[in-house]
């Protein structure tokens, strides 16, 4: 079955070359100027056809995305709404405790009115550097300015931080490793990798990993094409970390070490530690044939290597007695950081930063929420009694077992180097739905 | 586990009004007990399948000998399937005992049913959704609404995991192997 790459929103699907993005964060005060706003930038949405084909530094494309107060103030109605499944219809904010969102992470403590039932769309503006930034958001301005009723309740900005030669977080670790492919877009996955998922996994309306179509919400012509993100803004204690990592390590190679553990990748390379255990090899780390081609139930049985409890062992388990269904748990992640960058020399300075991101997927439940609240933050996993030590919900109480013979070492008192700040859930249309919901009466 | 927790055996009663039981992504978990996490699902048998329920024992057997390990994600120590009628109809027993909430995998455990005939067997069953393959709330649905708590559990080596037994086990062969190389 063919996707329909010009009727598909092209965020998830290609990656623009972009350095800095935007997101506003909006809501519509009454219905027509949200049907106006949306008919009025339909032009600037991109597909995935048209942004292929488009040069690679050309950023103009926007993407509109819903929640379900959103859809709602549209005009909506509440027969078709009712047929929406229930994670999207009650918002990430309300589901927090099932999520493991609790104590400093709890929805009191979430920024940029992201908890408001105001909030009813977001918009994502890309830009290659600062200047196209301004001159995107002023034009964004006009828009706002010709449609009152659509008002910003917040905005962030996203930016890549130095040093500019790879991808990375506020901690440095190199990021965008581990990637789905679509079966349909012609990418091959590199040696290690998932297999190409069925489309379905990620865009409603296609056959996915069980083979079927999953029955669509109503309209069919609002749903099929698009998907749903699941929106994550996590603050990073860059000055937390770094202590963390300075007071387990006596040297800088056995910081590094630390680090590398915690992750399951060396922070520059992102070389995988069961192919390189001992120290960062940049040629592993650099080559894409190399870089995810691993196992851990013939390689690194027992962690020796990786910790069982690492981020990337966690959140990709690689491993058939834990899961048999990965190919049903994965997400496409879109985002990038913000806030300022904390040169490696520099001493905490307060400053607000961290990373904020988009997990697209077909099935909010089955695979964002199932990784969050069971591999992020369950701590019976593997019997660890830990939880993940990046996008866990840590205060200093949990350990994080590093195997070793022959005896296992224990980074005591993981806190808290992250925090959410923020999430909500978005139903990402199709363009025939854009119009759709524009023309709404 | 608390260390020794284990070795003082351990009873529950649990209470019937699950307000305060934690919500899963699907519904209400019931709490860990001394017997590890579980469930006893009951449903009425569709006339005239009895014997169609009962190959599937030969049908799990031969799917468990030919992939032994095919149900680990579920993390099981037992299952017990059974049939009884006690004069209103022929109804199914299935009671599993887990080391996880069937909330969390409940994905997985749907992917495994279908792998290995389970799901199949409840097609014999009143109630079951017909777009079971599909429809994973449906499904979980069923089990949430054919879910008998238990009001007492007891546990003689309280919340001992089946990979906690495996390892002490493992531990101890590899002991006497250790004593026998000693000779």
């Amino acid at each position: 079955m063919k996707l329909e790459l010009d009727d598909i929103q092209h965020y998830l699907l290609t990656r623009p070359n972009a350095r800095i993005a935007q997101y506003d964060f909006l809501t519509f005060r009454n219905p027509e100027s949200g049907r106006n706003w949306i008919s009025a930038l339909l032009h600037t949405v991109g597909n995935v056809e048209s942004v292929l084909k488009s040069e690679d530094t050309d950023m103009r494309w926007v993407t509109i995305a819903f929640t379900y107060n959103g859809l709602k103030a549209l005009g909506v109605t509440e027969e078709c709404l009712s047929t929406f499944p229930d994670p999207f219809k009650q918002g990430m904010s309300a589901r927090a405790k099932m999520l493991g969102d609790t104590g400093e992470n709890h929805p009191d403590n979430w920024q940029d009115n992201i908890t408001s039932p105001d909030l009813h769309a977001v918009i994502i503006l890309f830009a290659r550097d600062r200047i196209e930034r301004d001159r995107c958001v002023k034009e964004h301005r006009k828009y706002l300015v010709k449609n009152p009723g659509v008002e910003i309740l917040s905005t962030l900005l996203l930016e890549a931080i130095p040093p500019f030669d790879y991808v990375h977080e506020h901690f440095g670790y190199r990021d965008r490793l581990t990637t789905p492919v679509i079966e349909g877009m012609n990418v091959t996955p590199s040696p290690g990798s998932h297999p190409p998922s069925k489309p379905g996994e990620f865009i409603l309306g296609y056959p996915d990993e069980t083979g079927e179509i999953q029955p669509l919400p109503k309209p069919e012509i609002l749903t099929k094409n698009g998907s749903y993100l699941a929106y994550r803004k996590m603050q990073e204690h860059v000055g937390r970390f770094r202590d963390y990592l300075k007071s387990n390590g006596n040297t800088i190679e056995e910081q590094e070490l630390v680090a590398a553990k915690l992750m399951g990748r060396w922070r520059k390379s992102g070389a995988p530690l069961v192919l390189c255990p001992d120290k960062d090899e940049s040629e592993v780390g650099w080559d894409d044939n190399k870089n995810n081609n691993f196992d851990y139930a013939e390689m690194d049985p027992h962690g020796y290597a990786c910790p069982v409890g690492a981020h990337i062992r966690r959140m990709n388990v690689r491993d058939k007695s834990v899961s048999g269904i990965m190919n049903r748990r994965l997400i496409i992640r879109r985002g990038g950081t913000y806030g300022p960058h904390l040169p490696d020399d520099a001493p905490e300075d307060g400053a607000d930063r961290g990373i904020a991101v988009f997990a697209g997927c077909a099935d909010l439940s089955r695979q964002f929420e199932f990784l969050i609240s069971v591999w992020s933050n369950d701590t019976e996993f593997m019997e660890l009694n830990e939880r993940d030590p990046f996008c866990g919900t840590q205060d200093g109480t949990l350990d994080f077992a590093i195997p070793k013979r022959p005896i296992k070492r224990k980074l005591k008192g993981i806190p808290a180097f992250t925090n959410v700040r923020g999430g909500a859930y978005f139903f990402l249309p199709g363009i025939k739905a854009l119009k759709y919901l524009s023309d709404l009466r | 586990m608390n260390n020794k927790e284990w070795s003082t055996p351990k009873a529950v009663a649990i209470s019937k009004d699950t307000k305060d039981w934690e919500k899963g992504r699907y519904g209400p978990v019931p709490p860990k007990s001394p017997s590890c996490y579980g469930f006893s699902v009951i449903a009425k048998v569709k006339p005239g399948r009895e014997q169609v329920v009962r190959d599937y024992g030969k049908t799990i057997e031969a799917a468990i000998k030919g992939d032994p390990n095919v149900l680990a994600p579920l993390k099981l120590h037992y299952l017990k399937w059974v049939l009884f009628d006690v004069g209103s109809g022929l109804h199914f027993m299935y009671q599993g005992i887990f080391d996880t909430d069937f909330d969390k995998y409940v994905e997985d455990a749907i992917d495994l049913f279908n792998k290995t005939g389970i799901s199949t067997v409840f097609e014999n069953f009143e109630d079951w959704p017909e777009d079971w393959r599909t429809n994973v709330p449906a499904v979980s649905k069923f089990f949430h609404e054919h879910q008998h708590n238990s009001f007492l559990e007891y546990g003689e080596y309280p919340f001992v995991s089946a990979d906690e037994i495996k390892k002490a086990l493992k531990l101890k062969a590899s002991f006497e192997d250790m004593l026998d190389q000693m000779q």
